[in-house]
């Protein structure tokens, strides 16, 4: 177990063998635990509102295999296998039932594990999770603009999101350019066609209504239209969709305030 | 030596005759630093037509020329090539020649996603002339995995599966039933099968990928170089020598392809002129923007490395001009236009493009082959050109310059895949395989330059 101590969060990284190969764990903080599933670039790195939840829950977030340090299993080829993954890592781990936070790619795995094993969440918090084709309109296709390209559009204002420059670890890098690419192609291995959605699940989240969901949306998101939001919402009749103004498909950083006590007081319940 | 030739059958106009038509043309790919992509809206459909018949007219001609072979390609979504699906052509080359090699180079299985369709037509492409199909396989470029919706992150996969399973339909007696991990076919039985058996020769373009070379090495497939730079060139000339060593094999001229730009004319003056011609809208470079060429993950992990590291293009003619795009004034593009041509000297001097009268190109095409010594030869003719340019080209090249280098080719010993099966030569006793590029050469030609 290789361990690198980060003293203000209580950072450790962990890895444990699961499925056939390793698989990767940053954990922060202390108190019940709250699974959090990274998004489609990869993890962004530990952020202000990682920090904040970090003071009454134990973070756990696993780096998705393929998409960079966790190796890749082969036979996860699309998102419901990885959520099949993460419902055992669930087990293994004896975390059920789990609070679960994803975002955006990270959320679609979390819906599609609460459509199949709904007694083993606790309480889903989804931020512009992917997963549901928009009524109108599509999903940004990430395929189609470079990491970078795909990162500029995901928040309404870079300039006013103070956040924004420190993700993946601020300025562009060879090794942060490979890193994208690893991310890169393994979404475009799990989601390249249909583009992001999987058109069962709307239809079998109606069977997880009785998990309680927050869900998050940008009302400026142009990466996943807040329409896609509405299909969730409808489709989860335990959840509450709550819709920010000026924001794009990044609440967690662009209204980080408002966002962290959304989720604290949603999880406190 | 196997001699033919190629062009990419692009959209263009007759700077010359059309010159307005031109301007905008060029103007709009280096507006959007991209062939791919350019609005289908600005293709008009009776101006396609007649290139197209153009096209296929001199291929007709270069087998009266004498050339050994007709080399077409395919690519999608662009004006770059106008041969969207080069077994249309093929097939009507099959019929229509009597005696050249039809080499396809090559087939894009990934984008293709078929493969037993592929199987049945290039069968046909056999059948029809009598057994003259050479086929090639090639990924595809990056930009067509998304024009044909083909995940790049399983491209490699898709090309090998596909390319063993073609073998299999053309070698295994049906009907029978094939689970891979790609490709399912529950009733395998076709009634048109190759001519040449076991099946047509492969060969394999690309552009110096080691991950291409080393494979067509291990299975002994040609592997031509399409107009890299020589001294890359060499190095991979080099790496396949020593796979095939390693699989038992001593590596030789019928294992190496080479596409070299040309254009000839009478008069030096006016051949250079038009073989700057080559860069016409930043040329490969413009072949389609980054976010286009690397899709994800259609390159390997070493090869993203690489590219993590090098802030370029690929290495033919035509700088990569990534800045600020698309709200540029005609000045501002004049200007990126004289940039891209002003690179026209230094891609001679590297001979990336070779202009002249027949006596120049012959002399500088003889350093091309002492240095690479390949088996099979491509001249590659391109640009905006006139047909009747275009034709006056060939024309000297079949008649002047074609002459000379198979007599070179013949005093080097570059013996082709029809005269010594690839893979057959024997290792020297001591197991260390003899280079089989010229590096020494090369340096010569440096130290003269």
């Amino acid at each position: 177990m290789a361990q690198a101590h980060d003293a203000e969060m209580g950072i450790t990284e962990e890895k444990i063998s699961l499925a056939g190969g390793e698989l990767l764990l940053l954990k922060a903080g202390k108190g019940r635990p709250l699974l959090v599933l990274h998004e489609e670039l990869g993890f962004p790195g530990w952020l202000w509102w990682n920090r904040e939840l970090a003071r009454e829950h134990s973070l756990i977030a696993p780096l998705h295999p393929g998409f960079g340090r966790s190796p890749r299993r082969e036979w996860i080829l699309n998102v419901r296998d990885l959520a099949g993954f993460y419902l055992w890592f669930i087990r293994e781990q004896k975390l059920a039932p789990v609070d679960v936070i994803g975002i955006s790619f990270g959320g679609w795995v979390a819906a599609e594990m609460a459509a199949f094993a709904p007694e083993s969440l606790r309480r889903i918090v989804l931020v512009a999770p992917l997963g549901i084709a928009p009524p109108q309109g599509h999903l940004m296709d990430m395929f189609t603009v470079t990491a970078r390209g795909y990162l500029r559009s995901s928040v309404a204002a870079a300039q006013k999101t103070p956040e924004f420059g420190s993700l993946f670890g601020g300025s562009p890098s060879p090794e942060q350019f490979e890193a994208f690419e690893e991310a890169r192609a393994e979404a475009a291995r799990l989601a390249w066609q249909p583009y992001m959605y999987n058109p069962s699940l709307p239809h079998l989240l109606v069977g997880a209504r009785h998990v309680p969901a927050l869900v998050i949306w940008g009302q400026e998101d142009t990466v996943a239209p807040v329409g896609c939001g509405e299909i969730y919402a409808r489709a989860l009749p335990n959840s509450r969709l709550t819709i920010f103004e000026s924001c794009g498909h990044r609440p967690e950083i662009e209204q980080r305030e408002r966002f962290v006590a959304e989720v604290r007081s949603f999880l406190a319940a | 030596m196997h001699i033919m030739w190629f062009s990419e059958r692009a959209y263009h106009f007759d700077p010359e005759t059309q010159s307005e038509q031109h301007r905008q043309f060029e103007n709009e790919v280096i507006r959007r630093r991209s062939f791919f992509g350019l609005p289908n809206s600005m293709c008009e459909p009776e101006h396609a037509s007649r290139l197209l018949n153009q096209y296929l007219d001199e291929k007709l001609y270069s087998e009266e020329l004498g050339f050994d072979g007709v080399m077409l390609n395919e690519h999608h979504g662009t004006p770059f090539c106008l041969g969207a699906v080069m077994d249309v052509e093929a097939a009507i080359l099959a019929k229509l020649t009597k005696r050249v090699k039809i080499v396809l180079l090559g087939n894009p299985i990934p984008t293709v996603a078929n493969p037993l369709r592929l199987a049945e037509e290039l069968a046909m492409i056999d059948l029809i002339p009598g057994g003259r199909l050479v086929a090639g396989w090639v990924r595809g470029a990056g930009s067509e995995q998304l024009a044909n919706n083909a995940n790049p992150a399983y491209n490699r996969e898709y090309l090998e599966e596909g390319i063993d399973f073609i073998i299999k339909a053309w070698t295994t007696p049906g009907p029978f039933r094939y689970e891979g991990k790609h490709f399912h076919f529950r009733f395998i039985n076709p009634w048109v099968l190759p001519l040449q058996k076991p099946h047509p020769q492969f060969w394999i373009p690309g552009l110096v990928s080691p991950d291409t070379v080393i494979w067509c090495a291990k299975r002994r497939y040609p592997y031509i170089a399409l107009a890299t730079k020589l001294a890359p060139t060499v190095e991979l000339w080099d790496l396949y020598t020593k796979i095939a060593a390693a699989e038992g094999y001593q590596a030789g001229p019928e294992n190496f392809g080479y596409m070299q730009p040309v254009f000839v004319g009478h008069n030096q003056a006016r051949a250079e002129a038009l073989g700057e011609r080559f860069m016409f809208g930043g040329g490969f470079a413009h072949f389609a923007r980054p976010e286009w060429m690397f899709p994800p993950g259609y390159n390997s992990k070493e090869a993203t490395r690489r590219l993590a590291r090098l802030n370029s293009g690929p290495n033919l003619p035509g700088k990569p001009i990534h800045r600020s795009q698309g709200n540029e004034t005609e000045e501002e593009i004049e200007a990126i236009k004289r940039e891209i041509y002003a690179g026209y000297p230094q891609a001679r001097k590297e001979l990336q493009m070779i202009a002249g009268t027949p006596d120049y190109v012959t002399k500088q095409v003889r350093k091309v082959l002492e240095v690479l010594r390949p088996g099979i030869f491509s001249f590659w003719i391109d640009g905006p050109l006139s047909f009747s340019d275009r034709r006056e080209c060939l024309r000297l090249l079949a008649t002047e310059v074609l002459p000379a280098v198979r007599e070179f080719a013949d005093e080097l010993g570059l013996e082709d895949p029809f005269a010594r099966k690839a893979g057959s030569r024997a290792l020297p006793a001591d197991g260390k395989p003899a280079p089989v590029a010229q590096a020494e050469m090369l340096k010569q030609m440096a130290a003269v330059a």
